[in-house]
């Protein structure tokens, strides 16, 4: 088999693949980033948060900020993935939610906000 | 000519994995926005192959860099000075918060860095499992493909902040000490 006949006959296949896997994926990434930027609000905000994020004494509170943030995106990837696995889903909504999640992360991680919404 | 140990492993972290990391989303994006505007030709197997390595050592040197920054580098920075001690240049937190002068370094640069550049790895991570699994049907989805070029923009900056507020605060206090590493010429005496 040529090049050129790999590549149609994988074109081919890759014509039934869903958009369901891929959103689970862009979707969980949003929420991943978002969930990060939370964890580390929380845990400035509150000391025994703080303090129950702590996983790893000479990190300090950003191990379990990092550690559960991580854990959390995967298992989200993991659960939406297996529901979406076959599924057509309404990509555009995915989008703007990843997408809104995204900025909340980037936001949440910018001092001087996070320090604004703890009316530091 | 010496290196300490911390300031290798320092070295390692930025100008190896983050570094690195950021060259690999500038090519990446480019590559993305080149397919974006011209029409799809037939890849070799080989050419894929190569295709998939490069997104897998980009996510790699991603996730490097924040697992080396978090667990070998901010402990080092974050270390508190026993009681009395005058010099902090071993401490790099606490120089760069003894004055008005260098303390936003830390509340502004490290705080957003420790937290900022997280994001770049898991997003590249998922940009990278799209392309792959999506290779040949991307056209087809062109919301994925806006997407996925977004996501790794966040990446490209995310890991931007982390890398200028890095260089920076290696700038004003250096992760310094730990044993000497000799590279070259005599020792010093």
């Amino acid at each position: 088999m040529n090049k050129s006949a790999t590549q149609i006959q994988e074109d081919k296949s890759g014509e039934h693949l869903p958009n369901g896997p891929a959103a689970a994926a862009v979707l969980a990434s949003g929420a991943g980033s978002a969930a990060l930027g939370i964890l580390g609000v929380a845990g400035d905000a509150s000391k025994p948060i703080a303090k129950l994020l702590t996983f790893y004494l000479p990190a300090g509170p950003l191990s379990g900020v990092t550690c559960v943030a991580i854990i959390f995106w995967l298992a989200l990837w993991f659960i939406l993935a297996k529901r979406w696995a076959t599924r057509t889903v309404a990509f555009a909504r995915v989008n703007i939610a990843a997408l809104a999640l995204l900025a909340l992360g980037f936001l949440l991680t910018f001092p001087p906000f996070a320090d604004l919404i703890q009316g530091k | 000519m010496e290196i300490t140990y911390r300031s290798l492993i320092t070295l390692i972290h930025g100008m190896l994995f983050g570094a690195f990391f950021l060259m690999a989303i500038s090519g990446l994006l480019v590559e993305l926005f080149r397919s974006t505007f011209s029409e799809p030709s037939p890849v070799s197997s080989k050419a894929q192959l190569l295709e998939r390595l490069y997104l897998f050592c980009t996510v790699a040197l991603g996730w490097a860099a924040v697992l080396t920054g978090a667990y070998l580098i901010y402990p080092w920075y974050r270390a508190v000075p026993p009681a009395g001690v005058m010099d902090l240049a071993p401490f790099p937190r606490y120089l760069l918060k003894s004055s008005p002068a260098t303390s936003g370094w830390h509340d502004l640069g490290m705080e957003w860095k420790e937290h900022i550049a997280w994001i770049a790895p898991m997003a590249m991570t998922m940009v990278a499992w799209v392309l792959t699994k999506y290779r040949a049907t991307m056209r087809e989805y062109p919301q994925v493909r806006s997407v996925v070029l977004t996501f790794a923009l966040a990446a490209f900056a995310a890991a931007g902040v982390a890398g200028f507020f890095g260089a920076m605060l290696n700038k004003y206090a250096p992760v310094n000490g730990g044993a000497t590493i000799h590279l070259v010429g005599k020792t010093h005496e």
